[in-house]
């Protein structure tokens, strides 16, 4: 039983190593793109066969953002980045847990004995796409403030004048909220990938404990697990930028 | 005390531990959630939106402890 905590190299292009973890983000991404390219090619206004179930699930999730930003304009604005980053988190989540995952991949020899690099290793169980995902949420959020409330107007949101009204406090207050903004970073980085590749090791233990009968449950867990994870994921997107476009409280 | 076994019983004391505090906090969110739905049916869809983030920001605290635990182990 091997744990690994960065992804395993497979192999290389050039200098460029491929890891297991591009190698399904790559194809996560490249099937959403497919179906969604495919259904969208012959849409029509009574829908047949795919578009349905692609409807059901579209409308479901621009009612959700509705409910959050009460705001018809404001919910279209933000609905594109929502549902990707929703889709593709809850996919690369859930690919994590198809059978083979650590039992079918590369031999690799590491200290004398022979270990298997797993072809299927989640993305989210990645540090290095979590961290990317949420350092662009995080700076999504800053210009969609900045592009709703003006430069200035959001800058006071973070450096307030300590000669106003709430004086000292609400510089103190401001600066707290700056460092809230880096602290939203960490926050968003270690929740999906620790929930996901804590997922990982647990259903790896089981499987080695008690084979075939005993992850059952737990893969029902983790199927739950990731489905929230993507949730949370997007809704707390969502509502970092709808309090970005509102303005300072005073 | 030789350091490897050192450092495998400070992950199992910082995920222990550390699963504490965000376990009762998760206890009395769902309780309070539970409650607030039980006096207020019609609600149900908001509390549980609300619940769902409170929830994944209590959790991030246990997450802290993981990456502590596994900085241990791994790092």
């Amino acid at each position: 039983m091997v744990i690994s905590i960065a992804a395993e190299k497979l192999f290389s292009i050039g200098s460029f190593p491929v890891t297991n973890a591009l190698l399904i983000g790559v194809l996560v991404s490249s099937l959403l793109i497919w179906f969604i390219t495919r259904v969208t090619r012959r849409l029509s206004l009574v829908p047949r066969g795919m578009q349905n179930i692609v409807e059901i699930v579209f409308e479901a999730l621009l009612n959700l953002v509705e409910s959050v930003t009460s705001d018809k304009k404001q919910a279209r604005q933000f609905f594109p980045t929502i549902v990707t980053i929703f889709l593709f988190v809850l996919l690369s989540n859930w690919i994590g847990l198809l059978p083979g995952l650590g039992t079918v991949g590369l031999n690799h020899e590491h200290e004398g004995h022979i270990t298997i690099i797993p072809f299927i290793r989640s993305t989210s169980a990645d540090l290095n796409f979590t961290l990317a995902l949420s350092l662009m949420t995080v700076i999504l959020v800053q210009f969609t403030g900045i592009a709703a409330l003006g430069a200035v107007k959001y800058g006071r949101k973070f450096l307030v004048s300590p000669f106003q009204k709430p004086y000292v406090i609400g510089t103190a207050v401001g600066i707290l909220e700056l460092v809230s903004e880096a602290g939203k970073v960490i926050s968003f980085t270690f929740r999906l990938f620790g929930n996901v590749f804590a997922g990982e090791v647990l259903l790896t233990v089981m499987l080695h404990l008690v084979p075939y009968f005993l992850p059952l449950p737990f893969l029902f867990l983790e199927i739950f697990v990731g489905f929230i994870q993507a949730l949370v994921f997007a809704m707390l997107t969502l509502v970092f930028l709808k309090m970005a476009t509102l303005p300072a409280e005073h | 005390m030789e350091v490897e076994s050192a450092k495998l019983l400070g992950a199992a004391l910082a995920m222990g531990l550390g699963a504490l505090g965000p376990g009762i906090g998760l206890g009395l969110l769902a309780s309070k959630a539970l409650e607030a739905i039980g006096r207020n049916p019609e609600a149900q869809g908001k509390i549980q939106t609300t619940m769902i983030l409170a929830i994944a920001v209590t959790e991030a605290v246990a997450i802290y402890a993981l990456v502590i635990a596994l900085m241990i182990l791994f790092v």
